[in-house]
């Protein structure tokens, strides 16, 4: 008896460690399987990768132009035009969704054009900005901005109106003065689909640089990806779809580290 | 000293709430309100905690005006209505967010112990059964020791096992903190087993219709004759309110009959 259970404890936390360090990389399986079967048909000769390079060239190409800076200097210019359209296009998105969300009027008034508005493809301001704004940083600085307003504006507003009734009525009994209001109630109870709407923003974020950088950039992994194409190097534009990647990735991992510690308490079905 | 001073209440869609409530609590006594649906208790209890403003009348603590909520009127709703993004020990402690830690932090350790939940205060309100919700939402009311506490249908959720419990236990929260307890339930047994007055109202508009005075001793036996008497006036006076005057009738006059006997 004593024999089993000891057994038992001494079982249970190698099965959970075994549960722990195999579901995250489940994940992986399906991309380094791939990435396997094509390096082994383009080593055997099954193809020649000119056009598809196995993973073995694109790790090269990637590590040569880490080592030149190259990878460094456009990866950073990405980065830094995402970064201030982000901040840009929450600030805006986060204060026009909170005053439509809370005044009825507000919504009537900016709501239907703002709903025209997102149904615009991304490309289709770009010639647009490029005359207001000139052919430097603002004009891919405000289309990054205006990927991620909507989508924040939208979460935004329909978490404020979606606040329960209910709740706002516990602190009207105990006779919140209207910031307190905010902070106390409003603010709680809307974090986790603003969370969500701020990652659905810089989702956008990331592709509306990619349409920024197309048109009339020297810097950035989406002058990389256009250099690939006209100088006929499909491992340049493999490393710097790679780039995009591991930067959306990181970024999105970013914020939803930042916020974790403010939706413990979020009664989730997974978790 | 509560008063309603013919307080009635017409929404904006023409519809009759309430009319003409006059009522008077006195402090520490426990007022049952009991009716069927539509009869505007919800509205009379949202109307003193100051949620609502009435049409017409006017709601007087201690003689000055109820309009907005008070601090010494605290209310517990049908559902607990705990913040799900604070622990236990903050949702009670919600209230006291101006005074000092130290103060706040006993004050809330008081409160739980008070309710049996101390080794609960750290956990999300999602953990909590039902019963206990209930019971962290009775202890935020209290904490800011108020006056007067509403209660509007607090247990109607409960299994019968938990809502005996919870109102054994808030006869024990009542005897040591003496509040007025104004309730709103649509169970006569609970209705019994509180009150020093119940209050009867009709439908359409909501009225009072008959007061009766529940002094049988506490702690009281649900099993006891008096009890069941009390019980059998209550739904009495509840058929008549809602115009089954046939089965009252007679009823009535069983009830009058043994009346003498037991009480």
């Amino acid at each position: 008896m004593t024999a089993t259970l000891e057994q038992a404890a001494l079982e249970k936390p190698a099965g959970r460690g075994f549960a722990h360090f195999v579901r995250p990389v489940l994940g992986l399986l399906l991309p380094v399987v791939l990435a396997a079967g094509w390096e082994i048909a383009v080593s055997v000769g099954w193809s020649n990768g000119r056009l598809v390079p196995p993973p073995s060239v694109i790790f090269k190409t990637f590590s040569e132009l880490a080592q030149s800076g190259e990878l460094q200097t456009h990866a950073l210019a990405t980065l830094w035009r995402v970064a201030a359209g982000f901040v840009f296009g929450v600030a805006a998105g986060t204060i026009v969704g909170a005053i439509a969300g809370y005044s009825a009027l507000t919504q009537r008034l900016v709501d239907p054009t703002l709903q025209a508005l997102r149904s615009i493809p991304s490309i289709a301001w770009v010639p647009l900005f490029i005359l207001w704004f000139g052919i430097f940083e603002t004009s891919k600085i405000v289309l990054i901005a205006v990927g991620v307003f909507f989508p924040v504006y939208l979460g935004v507003m329909g978490a404020v109106m979606s606040v329960d009734r209910k709740i706002v009525e516990v602190g009207r009994v105990f006779r919140l003065s209207g910031p307190a209001m905010v902070r106390r109630i409003l603010l709680p109870a809307v974090m986790p689909a603003y969370v969500i709407s701020l990652r659905a923003g810089l989702g956008l974020g990331w592709m509306f640089v990619v349409a920024a950088e197309f048109l009339g950039a020297s810097t950035g992994l989406g002058f990389l990806l256009i250099d690939g194409q006209q100088l006929g190097k499909p491992a340049q534009i493999v490393a710097a779809i790679v780039a995009f990647a591991i930067l959306g990735k990181t970024t999105d991992f970013i914020i939803a580290t930042i916020s974790a510690p403010f939706l413990r308490w979020e009664d989730r079905f997974a978790r | 000293m509560l008063v309603l001073d013919r307080v009635g209440k017409t929404y904006p869609n023409g519809v009759c709430a309430l009319e003409g409530i006059r009522l008077n609590v006195s402090l520490g006594e426990i007022l049952v309100v009991i009716g069927g649906s539509g009869c505007g208790k919800s509205t009379m209890l949202r109307a003193i905690a100051g949620l609502d403003t009435p049409s017409q009348g006017r709601v007087l603590l201690d003689g000055s005006a109820v309009t907005a909520p008070h601090e010494s009127i605290g209310i517990i709703f049908q559902e607990p209505r705990l913040l799900p993004w604070l622990s236990v020990a903050g949702n009670v402690g919600f209230g006291l967010e101006h005074r000092p830690k130290g103060e706040r932090a006993e004050r809330v350790a008081k409160a739980l112990a008070r309710v049996g939940l101390t080794d609960k205060a750290s956990v999300w309100p999602r953990e909590l059964s039902g019963g206990q919700a209930q019971r962290v939402a009775i202890a935020r009311a209290l904490v800011p020791r108020p006056q007067v506490l509403l209660l509007d249908e607090p247990f109607s959720a409960l299994d019968a096992f938990t809502r005996a419990d919870l109102q054994e236990h808030l006869l024990d929260l009542w005897a040591d903190l003496k509040p007025t307890l104004v309730m709103v339930t649509n169970d006569v047994d609970e209705a019994v087993v509180l009150a020093d007055r119940i209050m009867v109202m009709r439908p359409h508009p909501g009225r009072v219709f008959e007061e009766i005075v529940c002094d049988l001793p506490r702690p009281r036996d649900r099993q006891s004759a008096a009890f069941d008497f009390a019980k059998r006036r209550v739904l009495a006076a509840l058929d008549r309110s809602l115009e089954r005057a046939k089965i009252t009738d007679d009823r009535e006059a069983r009830a009058a009959q043994g009346g003498g006997l037991w009480w």
